[in-house]
């Protein structure tokens, strides 16, 4: 009996154990979560002004504006690009797609897709996109290249929030003499429309910020704001880059304000678009 | 261009002739050599213990079993008179003919007043006449008195009950000739059972009614043609064991295994 | 009711027009179903027709480039050999993973298994803000912060080095780390873990024994996942490791992985010269290997989901 419990108390111990190690872990990755954003609230804040967000970068006190416009036309020409196609392949895949080798494959590229390092997107847009098809280093060119990188995120995400939506809902629909199509778009897709927004924006907040695709695609350090599709544009993680690396006058404020501009705007778009979802779900619930 | 008395017209009502209808599911049979007339204006119920396929027949009527794929229809199905799987008949325009309410009442994500709305607009029925449409649907489904004045609110927001109601009033906006039921009280309280029952008495004036049920005592209080399947083993595919007027199938069946399976479940 | 002959022509001549909108919606979809083979074909073939310059050269060729240990461009003949950039790949994944992995999946079985339900609410949320922030942001931690600290912590010649590089790559690895290995957990029926704990097994021994080896594909997956983001990370690198190009194993040196020697020089190249080329040659052997290591995730995971279909 006594031995019993013994083991009992060693399982015990053993377990608080655990418990505070594998804790002290959780909380080791929250806090440095926190210590990032404090840092960044730290040394970004003190650049905040309005003449810094509006202003023109060789002005004195710096602005930021042609980044902000740039990066804003990147992901705008992103969506244009990635919406269409990444929603309609989701459709195909929870809609049309019967299970079969097809189907798999498409997964599986779907998934190599999402894996290829952002570089490696960079070279494929420079060599199809800059030279190939001469659109030359512009904005064009940058968000197509962004948007082979978002297509895998809009797919899986669109296909996702179409599989919650329920079977009833099509076969009702199509017993009542609708089409296929007319059931996916008026029944389908307006159902699944929260998820799929919600998706759609994470992938896009992503491409916003990233830096290795456009390098050779899309941007330029110092440039005006951009009038048509083809010329190159500033962007704030480029911007950020090189000023954080450019050896000869540092402007730290520049680039903690940049780089605090740009995660409140990805992490604004994004809480905003969690919010939208639950209050979505909570109105529709199956 | 279609006028306001021809969109409330009622149309009449269809009959169905079955002729050695079999039904596959990839190289399995699940229901073979079926010969079944329905009547016109007539409510006729399909029943029988579950996995005998009474609603693989019913899902045949309206070819809803063509969007499960890999389904073999063979035979012959007649809709007053026109084979429904000749090969010019688009199952989209047959399902105008044919609606169909299902186990779990499925409203759409949308406003009641959409809802019921939904068929007709799919099929090109003018704005000026979707008031009085809709109106009409769900008058003949017996939800107009609760819900007018809220046409705009969300379906969701409705009884499980009155959503099923709905679901009635949006198939009979289509104006079909034949409505299809499987089981369509099987997820409802007995109050709201009692309400659909009701709502099938009155609609069977106007519309043909097909219904699948598993509750002996609803088939035998509201159909006026009983239909009795079975399926005796794994091995061989369900059959029609006899179908007739309701008194007599439930008083005097012909057949010795319709006797058991209607005694066993009363008794 | 009779229908009139030009209500009956209205009609078919609708439904004809509306099958043909519906082949088309219908071929539509289907073409763009094969977006995604389409573009990871495109992105191979781009590599490698560009990659082929370098490949073909005979003073170059795909031997000489993998087995050579300098990387000189402007040399007669040119050097493309780039095995000390592969060894720099290495020491800072290796790195990253060393600390992301058992970290990773400690706070994911302390977010799936301990941790009460508001904090787990809370701790999601904060795992998609680690892995919202963009890679420059994270770089630039590295270079003024992480950098001078792991500096003055190991006595380092420089703050940019492969150590200070792994270090935030671990950063970055790690909300996908924890994400898909909670998931697995998470997705561990809750009957196995009742029927543990009934069985009067505490909640630890019931993680060890049976939800850990229940969602291990998950896991290896997750790990496989963080290892690939780290290879392929870009900004991270090319800031914080300090660009050297000896060959070293070295921790607390500095290196110049893969993604570091593409980004750097990619806009100082003539295009369509050798140089370039070369550049893609680097590329197509990342493209490769993530490739692989996204392979065996996916069929890993593939496996996991299977297990628990029903």
């Amino acid at each position: 009996m006594s031995v019993q419990r013994n083991r009992v108390r060693q399982a015990r111990a053993v377990e608080a154990a655990m418990k505070l190690v594998t804790g002290a872990c959780a909380a080791a990755v929250m806090l440095s979560a926190a210590g990032l954003l404090g840092y960044l609230l730290v040394r970004g804040l003190p650049a905040m002004s309005w003449s810094f967000l509006t202003g023109m970068p060789l002005k004195d006190p710096p602005g930021i504006w042609p980044a902000i416009v740039g990066t804003f036309w990147l992901t705008v020409g992103t969506a244009a690009f990635a919406l269409p196609v990444g929603i309609a392949a989701g459709i195909y895949l929870s809609e049309y797609a019967k299970r079969g080798r097809l189907t798999r494959l498409i997964r599986l590229s779907i998934a190599n897709m999402a894996g290829v390092p952002s570089i490696v997107y960079g070279l494929f847009g420079a060599a199809l996109f800059v030279m190939l098809l001469r659109f030359g280093l512009s904005l064009l060119s940058g968000s197509l290249t962004l948007a082979c990188l978002t297509l895998p995120v809009i797919i899986t995400s669109t296909e996702e929030a179409l599989r919650q939506v329920p079977q009833d809902l099509r076969q009702a629909s199509l017993a009542l003499g609708a089409t296929r199509w007319r059931t996916i778009s008026k029944v389908v897709l307006p159902a699944a429309a929260p998820g799929i927004v919600t998706g759609s924006i994470l992938g896009l907040s992503r491409a916003a910020g990233e830096t290795a695709p456009v390098m050779f695609t899309a941007v330029f350090f110092l440039t005006g704001l951009p009038k048509s599709p083809f010329d190159k544009v500033m962007a704030l993680p480029y911007h950020i880059y090189i000023m954080a690396t450019q050896p000869v006058r540092p402007q730290p404020l520049v680039v903690w304000g940049s780089a605090l501009v740009l995660v409140a705007g990805v992490s604004i778009v994004n809480v905003a678009a969690a919010a939208w979802r639950s209050r979505a779900r909570k109105k529709v619930r199956w | 261009m279609v006028s306001t008395a021809e969109t409330l017209a009622r149309p009449k009502c269809g009959a169905f002739d079955l002729t050695d209808v079999s039904v596959a599911y990839g190289d399995e049979v699940a229901l073979s050599g079926v010969d079944l007339r329905i009547e016109p204006a007539s409510v006729t119920a399909l029943i029988g213990p579950s996995g005998c396929g009474k609603s693989t027949l019913l899902r045949c009527l309206n070819r809803m079993n063509d969007e499960l794929g890999n389904v073999t229809v063979s035979g012959k199905i007649q809709l007053d008179g026109d084979d429904i799987y000749a090969r010019d008949v688009d199952p989209v325009e047959l399902r105008m003919r044919v609606g169909q309410v299902f186990q779990k009442p499925n409203p759409f994500p949308m406003s009641i007043y959409d809802n019921v709305a939904y068929g007709p607009r799919t099929h090109g029925v003018p704005k000026s006449e979707m008031d009085l449409l809709v109106e009409d649907s769900l008058r003949r489904a017996a939800l107009w008195d609760e819900v007018r004045g809220h046409l705009k609110k969300h379906a969701f927001e409705l009884s499980g009950g009155q959503q099923q109601r709905l679901c009635i009033a949006r198939a009979l906006a289509t104006r079909p000739e034949v409505m299809l039921m499987d089981e369509p009280a099987s997820a409802l309280d007995p109050i709201s059972t009692q309400q659909i029952e009701d709502t099938i008495a009155e609609l069977k004036s106007d519309v043909t009614i097909v219904i699948v049920t598993h509750n002996m005592q609803q088939a035998a209080r509201i159909s006026d043609r009983t239909a009795f399947m079975l399926r005796e083993s794994m091995e061989r595919p369900a059959f029609l064991v006899e179908v007739g007027d309701t008194r007599t199938i439930f008083t005097n069946p012909s057949d010795k295994r319709t006797e058991a399976y209607i005694t066993g479940r009363f008794g | 009711m009779s229908e009139s002959s030009e209500a009956k022509l209205d009609r078919s001549s609708r439904a004809a027009t509306r099958r043909a909108a519906e082949a088309v919606v219908g071929r539509l979809i289907s073409l763009s179903g094969w977006s995604a083979i389409a573009v990871l074909t495109a992105i191979a073939v781009f590599l490698a027709s560009n990659a082929w310059k370098a490949l073909s050269d005979p003073q170059v060729g795909l031997i000489r480039m993998l087995t050579g240990t300098s990387w000189y461009p402007t040399s007669t003949p040119p050097l493309y050999g780039f095995i000390q950039y592969i060894i720099a790949s290495l020491r800072v994944t290796g790195v990253a993973l060393a600390i992301a992995v058992p970290i990773g999946i400690a706070a994911a079985i302390y977010i799936s298994e301990f941790a009460p339900a508001r904090l787990k609410g809370i701790a999601k949320s904060v795992i998609e803000f680690m892995a919202a922030v963009p890679s420059v942001v994270y770089g630039l931690m590295g270079v003024y912060v992480l950098g001078p600290a792991l500096k003055d912590l190991f006595g380092m010649q420089s703050a940019l080095t492969a150590l200070s590089a792994g270090v935030v790559l671990a950063f970055m690895a790690l909300p996908t780390i924890i994400s898909i290995s909670e998931d697995a957990m998470h997705s561990v029926p809750s009957e196995l873990r009742q029927g543990s704990l009934a069985l009067g097994n505490t909640h630890w021994q019931t993680t060890r024994k049976v939800i850990v080896p229940a969602a291990s594909s998950g896991i290896f997956a997750s790990v496989m996942l963080g290892l690939g983001r780290a290879i392929g990370e870009t900004m991270v690198v090319l800031m914080v490791a300090g660009n050297s190009m000896e060959l070293t194993w070295s921790l607390t040196t500095s290196a110049r992985p893969l993604t570091a020697v593409i980004a750097g020089e990619m806009g100082e190249v003539v295009q369509g010269g050798l140089h370039y080329s070369a550049l893609f040659v680097v590329g197509l052997t990342l493209f490769v290997v993530t490739f692989l290591v996204n392979l065996a995730a996916d069929l890993v995971l593939e496996r996991q989901r299977a297990r628990w279909r029903r």
